[in-house]
């Protein structure tokens, strides 16, 4: 038995809000809305860290530009990676499975038990130090990885989860049993923020619906959870996270330019004044 | 002091899992040893005080007993095909239901649809039956018949109630993956299309090992554009190589949008790296095809309906039938 089996992790003392990023659906952008909620915490000058747990793909990595880097041992822990942000207040640190690969097209063939060891690492070795907010992103599903971090951060007292959805009904289906299972875990739900609500065609400003919309809105409802707002379709967004290596701004001066920046501040705002 | 934590985690790939265990014994086997991988390993008389004892009773035992039982279930079903990717959402499920009902609309052949999805199902709602029962026979479960020649069968068809979290650890998936293939009435199939979750952890492990004598055709990979999907689609595609599962094929999805209202041309997902062409340039693996994307297959998705039969015309659906067409033809049936 670990001396900590029934107390809070340790190495989370020095964190005053960990928020979880969770869907039931793979590729609404639970990593896009995790990338978007630091970048946006840290040109608010909060100092923030993001641990991902998804195992098998982990994206944020390449979200961040930071996939050549690696974790590094201190004497304290594990030494998340930090990414550059050239502010005085604000900073942001990563930890990711990513960071431990030869190769980052080499795959992570783990079942279940190695994949909750892992996350009890992460929790309990890795040297945040102090943090205003702690963004945890998650897998898909409702598995061993949920179950691992609930049962981690069961003494921890995390604030909530984000959830992210896009708007068609296949994928509301998968959101409503992942809000289940925060229920049954007694995770408080932050909110529900709609991705992927729309395109703008760039040539004409006609905006369709690809994935239809008003799912998210409703899903909400149906649950009496906090609706946080939807976010657009934006290629440009795609463009800043594979070009931050050929600009010389850093990712939080360029998503501060961007067109999401002041969407995303509305639906962060929600987040943290509950 | 700091030294890289990678030789602390040691290299994450525990390829015992899928290949067969590799062991070195310290000493030659004694007299009467029951054999290293038998199920009495370690514990037969001549165990105790051999040296090889420790090394022995920590290897998996034996071979699974129910695999012959899967072997026998399956051996009426002529092409197995995997439809996988490392990403979420690309179109798994989408191109599952398109590639099932294309195949089903050829009246002679006989089509089965599984989803592996245990946390998120999405098959059946695609199909159409999300509101269906799994019945219980002597012959097993009866899948959910989505039309006379295309049966389906997903943990959906269980749940108490439609939006029930199903939160299972690997291992209990894993049980549920065996009752799918031991016990379900498949009967004669041409196709067994198997739709699986994101990742490569229990249920890609899990059918590999419980199908591998069955024989599997091959996986059809489903990627999106952009990098930061094909990057864990690499990840997929290096883990088909390391199971030894075949890949027929990559398909992209969602390439590339045209608006309805001026007909031009977007690149939503933008492919920064070359897309899924590159990367079967890349790896050597043959290119199906790209489809793109169209508003109207969501909504049908949702509602449950055949995009192809609603929008024959649409240059998406004909998309999708050259990928079908391409695909019979890497599983030799054309």
């Amino acid at each position: 038995m670990d001396e900590n089996e029934d107390g809070p992790a340790p190495a989370l003392a020095k964190i005053k809000h960990i928020i979880l990023v969770l869907s039931g659906k793979g590729g609404v952008g639970k990593s896009s809305v995790t990338t978007q909620t630091a970048l946006s915490l840290v040109s608010m000058g909060y100092n923030v860290g993001v641990l991902d747990i998804d195992l098998t793909g982990p994206s944020l990595p390449r979200m961040f530009g930071i996939e050549d880097k690696s974790i590094l041992q201190g004497p304290a822990g594990w030494l998340p990676v930090e990414v550059k942000t050239n502010r005085e207040t604000g900073s942001l640190k990563v930890i990711s499975l990513g960071f431990l690969l030869d190769h980052r097209g080499n795959s992570v063939v783990w079942r279940g038990p190695k994949k909750t060891a892992m996350i009890k690492q992460f929790i309990n070795d890795v040297y945040w130090g102090e943090l205003d907010y702690l963004l945890i992103d998650t897998p898909p599903g409702t598995s061993d990885e949920h179950i691992s971090i609930a049962e981690q951060l069961r003494f921890s007292r995390p604030d909530g989860g984000i959830i992210v959805t896009t708007p068609q009904g296949v994928a509301t289906a998968d959101v409503r049993k992942e809000i289940n299972f925060c229920k049954k875990i007694e995770l408080k739900i932050l909110g529900v923020v709609e991705n992927m609500s729309g395109f703008i065609c760039p040539y004409c400003a006609e905006c369709t619906n690809i994935f239809s919309s008003g799912g998210g809105e409703k899903l909400a409802k149906q649950f009496d959870v906090p609706y946080l707002g939807n976010i657009p379709i934006d290629p440009t967004f795609v463009d800043m996270i594979e070009n931050q290596s050929t600009t010389n701004e850093t990712l939080v001066q360029s998503y501060e330019n961007s067109s999401l920046y002041d969407i995303y501040q509305g639906i962060l705002k929600k987040v943290i004044t509950i | 002091m700091t030294t890289e934590v990678l030789t602390q985690v040691q290299n994450p790939a525990p390829q015992d899992q899928i290949l067969p265990p590799e062991y070195q014994l310290k000493e030659k086997e004694p007299e009467h040893c029951p054999g290293p991988e038998s199920e009495d390993a370690g514990k037969a008389d001549a165990c105790n005080g051999c040296a090889n004892k420790d090394i022995c009773e920590s290897l998996p035992k034996g071979p699974d007993p129910d695999i012959p039982l899967i072997v026998d279930n399956l051996s009426n079903i002529q092409h197995k095909i995997l439809v996988l990717s490392g990403k979420g959402g690309v179109g798994k499920s989408t191109f599952t239901s398109m590639l099932s009902w294309a195949l089903s609309a050829d009246e002679d052949l006989q089509v089965g649809a599984m989803d592996l999805d245990i946390c998120g199902p999405s098959l059946p709602r695609m199909m159409g039956c999300d509101n269906e029962l799994v019945h219980e026979s002597n012959s097993g479960w009866t899948p959910v018949y989505v039309a006379d020649n295309l049966a389906t069968m997903s943990i959906q068809y269980m749940l108490p109630e439609e939006d029930s979290a199903v939160i299972w650890r690997g291992s209990k998936k894993n049980l549920l993956i065996k009752k799918f293939l031991k016990d379900v009435d498949w009967d004669y199939l041409d196709y067994l299309v198997i739709d699986t979750p994101p990742g490569t952890s229990d249920e890609h492990i899990s059918i590999n090992k419980y199908m591998k004598d069955s024989g599997i055709d091959g996986a059809l990979i489903v990627t999106t554009p952009q990098e930061v999907a094909l990057l864990d689609v690499r990840k997929e595609i290096d883990f088909c190589r390391k199971a030894g599962i075949n890949i027929l094929g990559v398909v992209e999805n969602m390439s590339g949008f045209v608006c309805p209202g001026c007909k031009h041309e977007s690149q939503i997902f933008r492919a920064t790296t070359g897309g899924g062409k590159k990367l079967c340039q890349e790896l050597g693996l043959n290119f199906l095809g790209s489809v793109p994307l169209d508003p109207r297959i969501g909504k049908c998705c949702d509602n449950g309906e055949s995009f192809l039969d609603t929008y024959p015309t649409s240059p998406a659906s004909v998309a999708v039938l050259k990928v079908v067409e391409a695909l019979r033809d890497a599983v030799g049936d054309l």
